[in-house]
């Protein structure tokens, strides 16, 4: 997960429910230049799915192609992985899920993977309310291709070479909100105490859920004037809405004031603890949230957290009325309908 | 060359072609449609084409009926009997009929130029008129006129009514008004036509046992079919013709077999993609989670899922595809009908990349390789494309009942599941642990120990990710070999040998079948000889080899312009190329044997000169 590799001293790590440590949940060693943001976001990835205990193969990680994309091989190691083609991962992992709607699908792309080659893929995996985490690591460049701005680059940011973009930027999370998706977030690479929990939320979350993680690229759009920076990033930095996730089992801590939590259930069990931050903003109003994100009072501010949630929309697998045993598991007698069922069948086409 | 096709005799009893001429959106289909199934119910083979153009209305549409006793399967492009139903194209049509023949016209109006034809027997029916004077509404009026005539027909050729009564009753069955109606609008037709023609006509039919075991249904039906019966439970499309209606009946036939009576549960999915980039996908996303998923196109499909499919070669995923070929190239000609993807589809996606494709000729076959191509998908870990056509998928073939045999089970291929797992110490996904170029895979979801990154980019027998030369070759290499061991896998070749010695082969695939095998009498008659061998799969195995060999000339017949199956014969068997004569059909109709006889003889012709 990180671009060293570490000793294999673990015995005195901590283990979560299913016996296991964090080790458990790290993947093979990143090949991402030293310091990118994205790195960050797997640290993170691993950190909230030790957290949640998840049982490593119960997990799918699915990418299309880029920096970003190739992060599903630096986390999870014991779980099942699809590093696809470039723009196609949402249809992957709608016909994974289709077919085994058991899976937690964790799908990883970038700027470029989602909102220029991949951009209508992206659209339908939302409007079908494909239920899984997807995360797009936010930089703003082609990282591999060496620095070409992307559909994210705002107005204004330069290039490392000094070139100025003019073209308006795609707002994966306006789009998302436009197209229906029910768990829009943003994110920084540089705030774990922020993204982790987040990345928790959205797995629980039943449908399609969105982070969008500002992920600086260190080597191409790290420089003065860019947008994408780190220190543009904290610069302008804006949590909105804090949102943690409580297992049933767990007790809820005390830590948060009373003033300003909301619990939202969610339906596979748990719940949702959002918190705000200082804003009047309601994570349930998507007008709000729209306008929110397009006529912000403050142009620089990048708002994160939790932006909308929206619990009570049908996923996939409800508008195509599919078993609860995945269609992956069906035993084959139960799908062929017999030698006497042909032959009467033929009566039509006599 | 005067075409060999046997001329008009006096009497043509159960032997000769009908064709309806009409306008796209008039709701024609249905009544051509009857009486098609009623020739077909009264015993007689029959063989129907449908000419429809790429149009919601008003374009012009033909649907032609081949009455065949002999059983022959291919288009015949004599007409006999035109049903003139489409002003636009009555000069055409009526220039069409061959000598002797027929042609019915709506003598609402007044007969439209004859073009000089004294050869051409004209039958008038004022089948406007008769519908305006006994139906209200003018949509009922439109429709109804298309059943006027097939009464008209009906007594013209002989059809017996109560077939088609029978045929009404079943059709409108809940609807009583509705068989009263249209059996009105028949009798309108058939008892003018009765009246005014009372001699019967030179082409007509007499019922025959000719079809009892047989079924008239479509490629793409049967298709679809043998997906419910292969247990396919995903399957994903973009709308395309002429592969639509493959996925329409699929859906039918899970509405009827696939959903659980006391859940309402479906036993499948089905997702209509943004585009066939999307759709392939899909499929390959259910395919890696372990499930039989597929998806329908036609050419302009294959081409935008060409990324995925080098994917799923290299990442060994099993794909299946169902290539409705139409007329290239680009949007070419949506309904019409053409193999001209195989050189496509063999080679499909960048790099270094061959595929096994499958070419079914009719309907049965359109079942039963159905079928194949999941097993061998899966035996494999490859895409394999079903390589039917617009004239097999669209056109309802007379076709032996499909049979299920009972004992069948899947071919799941090489996976490893849990307890599998369980059993051995470390599994590698790319590791040739049986030497046959085959690996194991395993399920997401099942067991840790089966986990692997599926990648498209350089990876070794691990699966690891690797740029090193050696590395690389052994497992590009393995995927030669595995192609290679999929020509025995495929169905093999179907020869018929000529009764006389001969030194003449003729290789065919696919829908050019009926159109050889009647070229074969007709040029028997003719004094030329040819042995035949239509290929049912690619790579090819031993038998095709070995037929080329035993052969001093071999005809290449097919629906291309560019001979494609026989530069995949030159490209992928050691056969010496001058010896293979391209015999090529490529305007889009069904093929007919006319073209494969001309062919045969032009050649000979120039050898013997």
């Amino acid at each position: 997960m990180t671009s060293m590799s570490k000793p294999l001293i673990d015995k005195h790590l901590k283990k979560n429910k299913l016996g296991l440590t964090i080790r458990d949940y790290e993947g093979g060693m990143s090949t991402l230049c030293a310091g990118c943001g994205h790195d960050s976001v797997t640290a993170a990835l691993v950190q909230a799915f030790w957290e949640l205990s998840l049982a490593p193969e119960s997990a799918a990680k699915v990418s299309g192609i880029g920096c970003s994309s190739k992060t599903t091989a630096y986390f999870m190691g014991q779980s099942s992985g699809i590093n696809c083609v470039h723009g196609r991962m949402p249809s992957v992992a709608t016909g994974a899920n289709a077919v085994n709607g058991d899976l937690h699908y964790i799908g990883i792309s970038g700027d470029g993977d989602s909102l220029s080659i991949g951009f209508g893929q992206f659209a339908h995996a939302m409007r079908r309310n494909l239920n899984m985490l997807y995360i797009i690591e936010n930089n703003g460049v082609y990282g591999l291709t060496k620095g070409q701005f992307s559909a994210a680059a705002d107005i204004g940011t330069k290039s490392k070479r000094g070139i100025v973009n003019e073209q308006p930027p795609i707002d994966p999370c306006v789009q998302a909100l436009t197209l229906g998706a029910g768990f829009v977030g943003r994110a920084f690479s540089g705030d774990k105490s922020q993204l982790v929990p987040l990345i928790q939320a959205g797995l629980m979350h039943k449908g399609f859920a969105v982070i969008d993680v500002i992920s600086p690229c260190v080597t191409f759009n790290d420089h003065k004037g860019s947008t994408k920076s780190y220190a543009h990033t904290f610069k302008y930095y804006h949590p909105m809405i804090h949102a943690d996730f409580v297992a049933h089992a767990d007790e809820i801590t005390g830590d948060y004031s009373k003033d300003g939590v909301m619990d939202v259930t969610l339906h596979d069990g748990g719940m949702l603890r959002l918190r705000k931050t200082g804003d009047d903003y309601d994570p349930r109003d998507r007008g709000q949230a729209i306008e929110t994100l397009m006529n912000p009072s403050d142009e620089a501010a990048i708002r994160t957290g939790l932006l909308y949630l929206n619990e009570d929309m049908a996923e996939m697998h409800d508008a195509n009325a599919l078993p609860d045993t995945p269609l992956n598991k069906l035993p084959f007698d139960t799908l062929n309908p017999g030698r006497a069922a042909l032959a009467s069948l033929q009566k039509r086409y006599r | 060359m005067k075409d060999l096709a046997s001329p008009m005799t006096d009497t043509r009893i159960n032997d000769f072609v009908l064709k309806i001429a009409n306008v796209n959106g008039t709701g024609s289909a249905s009544a051509n449609g009857l009486v098609m199934k009623a020739i077909f119910r009264m015993g007689i083979p029959v063989v129907g084409k449908n000419l429809f153009p790429s149009n919601i209305q008003g374009l012009p549409t033909w649907y032609e009926i081949r009455v065949t006793k002999d059983a022959y399967t291919a288009r015949c492009d004599d007409t006999d009997f035109v049903v003139a139903m489409n002003a636009d194209t009555y000069a055409r049509d009526l220039a069409s009929v061959s000598p002797g023949g027929y042609i019915l016209y709506d003598s609402t109006w007044p007969r439209p130029q004859m073009h000089d034809r004294e050869d051409v027997t004209a039958i008038g029916v004022p089948l406007a008129r008769l519908c305006n004077e006994h139906f209200d509404n003018a949509r009922t009026r439109v429709l109804m006129k298309n059943m006027a005539y097939v009464g008209a027909v009906a007594h013209l050729i002989g059809i017996d009514v109560d077939v088609i009564r029978g045929m009404v009753e079943e059709m409108f069955g809940a609807k009583p008004h509705l068989i009263d109606a249209n059996m009105k609008a028949i009798a309108l037709g058939l008892d003018y036509a009765a009246e005014q023609y009372p001699e019967p006509l030179t082409v007509r039919v007499e019922a025959m046992d000719k079809t009892a075991g047989n079924i008239l249904i479509d490629g793409n039906t049967a298709a679809a079919l043998g997906c419910v019966y292969a247990g396919a439970t995903f399957g994903a499309w973009y709308p395309i013709t002429p592969s639509t209606s493959l996925m329409d009946a699929f859906k039918m036939f899970c509405d009827k077999f696939r959903v659980d009576q006391e859940t309402g549960d479906q036993n499948f999915c089905i997702l209509q993609a943004e585009d066939e980039l999307s759709a392939v996908g899909m499929v390959l996303g259910a395919s890696w989670n372990g499930a039989r998923a597929f998806t329908p196109t036609s050419g302009p499909g294959i081409s935008l899922m060409s990324e995925f499919i080098g994917f799923a070669y290299y990442s060994e995923v099993p794909l299946v595809l169902f290539d409705v070929q139409r007329s290239g190239p680009s949007t070419g000609l949506p309904t019409r009908t053409q193999q001209c993807d195989l050189t496509l589809a063999a080679y499909a996606s960048h790099g270094d990349t061959k595929h096994i494709l499958l070419f079914p000729a009719n309907p049965q076959e359109c079942f039963e390789m159905a079928i194949n191509a999941f097993d061998i998908a899966e035996r494999f870990q490859t895409p394999v494309f079903f390589m039917t056509d617009l004239d097999i998928g669209m056109n309802e073939w007379m076709t032996p009942e499909l049979e299920w045999d009972e004992s069948y089970v899947p071919d799941r291929g090489k996976v490893l599941h849990a307890a599998d797992l369980d059993k051995i110490d470390k599994f590698y996904r790319y590791e040739d642990v049986d030497g046959d170029g085959i690996t194991y895979r395993t399920i997401p979801g099942e067991h840790p120990k089966g986990a692997y990154f599926t990648r498209g980019s350089g990876h070794n027998w691990k699966g690891a990710y690797t740029e090193d030369a050696d590395e690389y070759q052994e497992v590009v290499d393995r995927l030669t070999r595995k192609w290679e061991s999929a020509a025995d896998a495929v169905p093999g070749p179907v020869i018929s040998e000529s009764n006389t010695q001969t030194a003449l082969g003729i290789i065919s695939s696919g829908g050019c079948d009926g159109a050889v095998r009647e070229a074969l009498d007709r040029l028997a008659n003719h004094g030329v000889h040819a042995n035949y061998m239509r290929v049912r799969g690619f790579p090819f195995n031993a038998e095709v080899e070995a037929f080329m060999e035993s052969h001093q000339t071999v005809f290449v017949v097919e629906q291309n312009r560019d001979a494609q199956l026989r530069s995949l014969l030159i490209n992928e068997t050691s056969v010496d190329k001058t010896k293979l004569i391209p015999v090529l059909d490529y305007g889009g109709m069904a093929a007919n044997p006319s073209f494969v006889v001309k062919g045969l003889l032009t050649h000979l012709e120039m050898e013997e000169a």
